[in-house]
This record gives structure tokens, sequence and C-alpha cells, in this order.
């Protein structure tokens, strides 16, 4: 029977079913130092060991400072976030986990360093205690986020219990528009189909503005399909899918590699495969993308007005725009591109690949940022991403324009380190969640291209370059 | 795990669709290395006027009145009643442990986010769907509400409204089962499956 990729996937990793439920056997998990020290605790009160240690791969990196690093862990100021960080080093050492630690210069977002490492692999089930695991999908992989619980389940059975989702495809199709990236591709999706849309599903992303996507590209597409609700998003592997894995450090070599390669071309879905629902789009309606609310699903082009809640007509609808409206000091219709930021982040799991360094250098180069603009960010996604842009001149670019040129970390994306908006502070960022308070309390943020960041830090305003 | 069985409680409103779980637990708080004591800081944006941080006093902090778990009709709450997409955004299990911790333990909505909804289960909460329709008659219930989950039914306002479950997440709450434990018992099939898929995907 013709198959999609996603039942592909999970058939091949399924130890036992059971009525509504399977045990599947996870491949690789990837650990940081927020979401798994109540599991190490939870493993050590019962007594318990990892399964398999190989599955595992962890590093710090959502509390990680991104300024100065040379005095190490010690000479981290927030005492919690350094309890955090030597906690994780301390359990992977007790149990003899991988891990890159905070100096180390593969340091970086986990869902960069996995890909950037070959720890992600096509086919593989691939799990983490945080939502944007989604991004490896990117490379026709399984992954999908967990909770601690789950996180604790795995390290002690190499298994996790899961329900099948549905499978919903999402096809784009043509050449994309002037200054729009994956980014927009993402956003346009969300404010279709809205944050619950693909809620129960596991969206594959085809059509040949997919297949014409970079590998960079579709991670950045995959890591927001958690934003339309879906824990999974995936792309087929194809010739770029092999040509990305092919010599990373983990990546097999020799016959193994022919052997993974062979496999590796089966991972799409079959001609006439059921999917459970399908959603078109057309290229050419994607402009650059700016969010106006609080939720990834309140996005308009950036020549768009800001919505009119008394002219929706749900009303459950009307009142969470008023409620956003209301939380992010904005008035409805007004042009988005007439509003003034105070401030920009270039970086997180979305955006931060050398790709979109470039791509934001690009429009940066020979010009400055506006005088209204307070602090303007870049935040490498790892550690070889910083060394390859600064090879590139990319940090020069940057910082001649007055963006400050930081480590790799999860950084402004969640605030959890010490880079976050003060009150009342408006941000365009590369990131990947707009909701209250998320870049700090009372802050506000705009979720934007590597592009239209860029574009917006020179003129002080939303703008496309 | 606590055994779960039958429930009644009054019902804390919260009139709010997209609750997502930087909202019920703010990221401040994620820096905590252990499980408990999160109860007085869940939806700690809403619930207090000042800025929260880990290690506060938080009884000493002024509250804002207008929040619904701040109101006295709703004080020891065990039940939360919202609107669609409840626990969305980050996978963060701090959610649903602040819900338990300060309460909890059943949560009705139209809808939940996948991984939300997967880790009440875990963490002893039952979350349960309804219809728009019924939800809108539960807003509207003053009084204490019956939640049995051996019979899958919601009474409230003399009314009773049947609930789904899947069958080992209800067997599993209702014994108040570890997770890990039920699975350690497969050990051998995983290992049989091991040796197989090792074989089959030598690269690995």
């Amino acid at each position: 029977m013709a198959q999609t990729l996603y039942d592909k996937l999970m058939s091949a990793h399924i130890v036992r079913e059971e009525a509504t439920t399977s045990l599947i056997y996870i491949d690789r998990q990837l650990i940081h130092e927020v979401t798994s020290p109540q599991a190490f605790e939870g493993l050590e009160m019962a007594g318990r060991k990892p399964w398999r240690i190989n599955a595992s791969l962890a590093v710090p990196d959502h509390n990680v400072p991104t300024t100065e690093r040379s005095s190490g862990v010690s000479g981290i100021k927030d005492p919690i976030s350094k309890i955090q960080i030597e906690t994780l080093d301390k359990n992977c050492e007790k149990f003899g986990i991988n891990e890159i630690q905070m100096n180390d210069i593969r340091q970086g977002i986990v869902h960069v360093v996995g890909p950037e490492q070959g720890a992600t692999l096509p086919g593989m089930s691939i799990v983490c205690g945080d939502s944007h695991t989604s991004t490896h999908g990117a490379l026709g992989a399984l992954a999908f986020g967990i909770g601690t619980s789950e996180v604790e389940h795995v390290l002690a059975t190499g298994c996790l219990w899961q329900s099948k989702s549905k499978n919903l495809k999402i096809e784009v199709n043509g050449d994309l528009n002037k200054s729009v990236s994956a980014k927009d591709v993402a956003l346009y999706i969300i404010g279709q189909i809205g944050t619950a849309g693909g809620t129960g599903f596991a969206i594959e992303f085809a059509g040949t503005t997919i297949q014409n996507l970079s590998i960079e590209g579709r991670m950045t597409l995959c890591n927001m399909a958690i934003e339309a609700g879906a824990r999974v998003g995936m792309v087929a592997v194809d010739d770029k899918t092999i040509e990305y894995v092919k010599g990373r450090p983990m990546t097999p070599t020799g016959n193994e590699w022919h052997k993974a390669v062979k496999y590796w071309n089966t991972l799409h879905s079959d001609e006439g495969a059921h999917f459970d629902q399908e959603v078109i789009i057309d290229a050419k309606d994607i402009k650059p993308q700016v969010t106006w609310g609080t939720s990834p699903e309140m996005v308009i082009a950036i020549d768009g007005l800001i919505p009119d809640p008394s002219k929706e007509s749900d009303p459950v609808k009307a009142q969470s725009f008023k409620d956003a409206l209301k939380y992010i000091h904005l008035e409805a219709n007004t042009p988005i591109n007439t509003v003034s930021i105070d401030k920009i982040f270039i970086g997180s799991c979305t955006n931060s690949r050398i790709e979109d360094l470039r791509a934001a250098a690009q429009v940066t180069k020979g010009k400055h940022i506006a005088d209204n603009i307070k602090l303007a960010l870049v935040v490498p996604g790892s550690g070889l991403i910083k060394l390859q842009a600064e090879k590139e001149g990319l940090d020069k670019i940057f910082t001649d324009a007055g963006f400050e040129w930081r480590e790799a970390g999860c950084s402004m994306c969640l605030a959890m380190n010490a880079d976050k908006l003060g009150v009342g502070e408006r941000c365009a960022s590369t990131s990947n969640r707009n909701f209250e308070g998320r870049q700090g309390q009372g802050s506000f943020t705009h979720l934007v291209s590597p592009e239209i960041a860029a574009a917006s830090a020179i003129a002080g305003h939303f703008a496309q370059p | 795990m606590d055994k779960f069985t039958i429930l009644t409680s009054i019902a804390a409103p919260l009139d709010r669709a997209n609750v997502d779980t930087d909202a019920i637990i703010p990221k401040q708080f994620l820096k905590s290395i252990k499980r408990s004591g999160f109860g007085p800081n869940l939806f700690d944006e809403w619930r207090y006027l000042d800025h929260g941080e880990v290690g506060m006093d938080n009884s000493k902090r002024p509250i804002n009145k207008d929040f619904v778990l701040n109101k006295d009709e709703y004080q020891g709450a065990k039940i939360l009643i919202t609107r669609e997409n409840f626990g969305c955004g980050s996978s963060r299990e701090h959610a649903p442990w602040a819900l338990e911790d300060y309460g909890f333990k059943v949560i009705i909505a139209p809808s939940f986010a996948d991984i939300f909804y997967n880790n009440c289960f875990k963490n002893g909460i039952l979350p349960i769907v309804q219809s728009n329709e019924v939800m809108d008659e539960l807003f509207s219930v003053t009084k204490d509400i019956t939640i049995n989950l051996d019979a899958q039914t919601i009474q409230a306002n003399n009314k009773t409204y049947a609930f789904e479950v899947d069958e080992e997440r209800k067997r599993r709450l209702m014994n108040g089962l570890d997770d890990i434990a039920l699975t350690l018992q497969y050990s051998d099939d995983i290992k049989t499956f091991e040796s197989q898929y090792f074989k089959t995907y030598s690269w690995l």
C-alpha cells in the first residue's frame, strides 16, 4: 500500500503495538539544560540507568551567556543559569552521556548542533525536551518535542509511547517573490491554517517551492511546524539532503554510507499515498511577513494593515485580536511598515544558520542601524557558524553597521539568559514565538525573516530591503 | 502518582483561547532543577501586578484582583475550564507541574495542544475535551462540578456530559501507575527489536 513519509518513519520504529498507542524506538535523544535536570533526578531516584548511552547528545543552549565566556561556567553571573548548566555537566558525566560543553567551539542551539554534527540523520527518530525538535524533520527524520517525563522515559527505556498522528500535506508551488524566504513561507502558512491548524497532524511540506529551498531553509520551515500546532514537520529526502549530511562528524562513511544512502532514498511519500488533509499554496501569494500580535497566526504582509477586530465575525477571535492589540500597544488599521522598533534580534533555532546570517549581512552591508535602535543583536546558532561567518567577514559587516556580534545560544528568543527586552520595548525578531512576555515581561515581539530584521534595523521601522 | 477516581470541585473559568505554556509558567521559573513548587507562579504575569522572579516571597507580592484565580469564589478550585488550544507553545512540562502544584486535577477545554495534552496524563492531570456549546454551558455553572473518570462523565447543573479518554491512559490515571515501570515490562521486546533493527540499519 502506498505510504506517506510519516507512516514509513513510524512503522520502521514500532517495537510494540497496542490498541491506540505504539511503543516506538528512539534513535537519537538530544538533551539541554532546561528540561533535563528533573529527568535525571527521576532516573537516579528510581535507581535506573540510561538504556543506550550512545543515543544521547547533550549541549547547553537556553541559558548560556552570549557575551564573554572565557571564565567558563563558573563565570556565569546568573546563579540559577549557572546551576542548570553545572547540573547538565554533572549529569552527563555521571551517566556517561556525550556532551558538547559551553566553551566547546561546536556548542550552540541544540537544533542547530544536531544536523551540523551529523547527529541528525534521515530516517532517524529524534526527540528532545523542546518543542522546536520538529526542525530535524527537514532531513527526512521523524523528530518531535517531548516533556520532561518523556525525556526520563526515553533515557530509561530507549523508547516512547506514541499514538499515530494524522497526515497533513502542505504543498507550496512556484518561485518565491523577492525578499521572501523560508521564514515568510512558514509565517504565511501559519497565518492561513492558524496555530491549531496542524494539531493532531504530522505535516509534510512538499511542492516545487519546498524542493527549491535549501536544507537550511527547510529547517526554518519545519522548525515552525509546532507554531502551526503540529509536533512533526517533515520534508522528503532528496539529493540536497544526502549532500548536506555527507562528511559530517557523526555521519556514516564507506560501505555504511552507501547502504544508508540507499535506504534514505526511499524516504518520501509514495505516489498516491493518502493524506487526511491537504493544503495547497501558491508561492506568488507570499510576501515578506510580519506578525502584529501575540500569536504567530497574527501575521500580515509587510505592506499590510493591522487587522480591525470589529471586522472579525468570530467573537473568540475578535476578543483575542483586541487583547493582542491592547497588549502590544498598536492600533487597528495601522500600516505595519510605519511601526517603529527599539531592538533587533537575529538568531534562534529558526534563523541563526549561516545562510540566515549571509542574507541579513547582504542587506546590512555598507549601511548603519537607525538612531532609534537601542540594541541590535546577531547571535549565531553555533560556535562553528560563528567561525564560518567570521571567515566570510560577516561579523565585520554587522559590527560596522552597529550590530553586536555574540556567542552562540538561544539568547533573546526566550530571554532566559541576560539577553531580554525591557517593558514596552518593541523588537523585530527572527525567532519563532511572539507570545506575551516571551522576550521579557511587557515587551513586544514581531516575528520576521533575517532579511526583514536587517532592513528594519536600518530603517528603524518594519521595512523590506 | 495519586490515583484518580471521582473529583468534585468548583471550576475556575479562564475565558481565553490559545493560553500558551509561557503564560501558564513564565520562563524565568524554568531555571529550577526540581519538579515541585511551581504552583505559586502559575499564570504569574496575570496573577500578580509586579514582575515575578525565582526566590521571591509570593505572599508579599501585589495581586491582580481581577484575575480569576484571585477571586474568593474560586479559591480551592481543582477544575479549570478554558477555551480552545490550551497549552500551546513550548513543550515545558513545568506547565502541568505548575497546574498540578497549584491544585488543578482536571482541565476542560474545546481543544488542547498535543504536547501539553500528553504531559497532563503523565502528571496526574485529566484533560477533557468538550464542544464549544458544552463549554459555554460549563462557563455559566457556579456550583460544584463532579468528574467521574470511571464512568467518563461530567456532572454540572443537574446535567451529565460524557467525555472520551484513551483506555490505556484512563487505566494508568485510575491506578496511579508509573509509565517507565510499565514500559520496562517490555524490555525483552525492546531488545529483540534492537537486534534486528541494528542489523538492518547498521550505520546507526
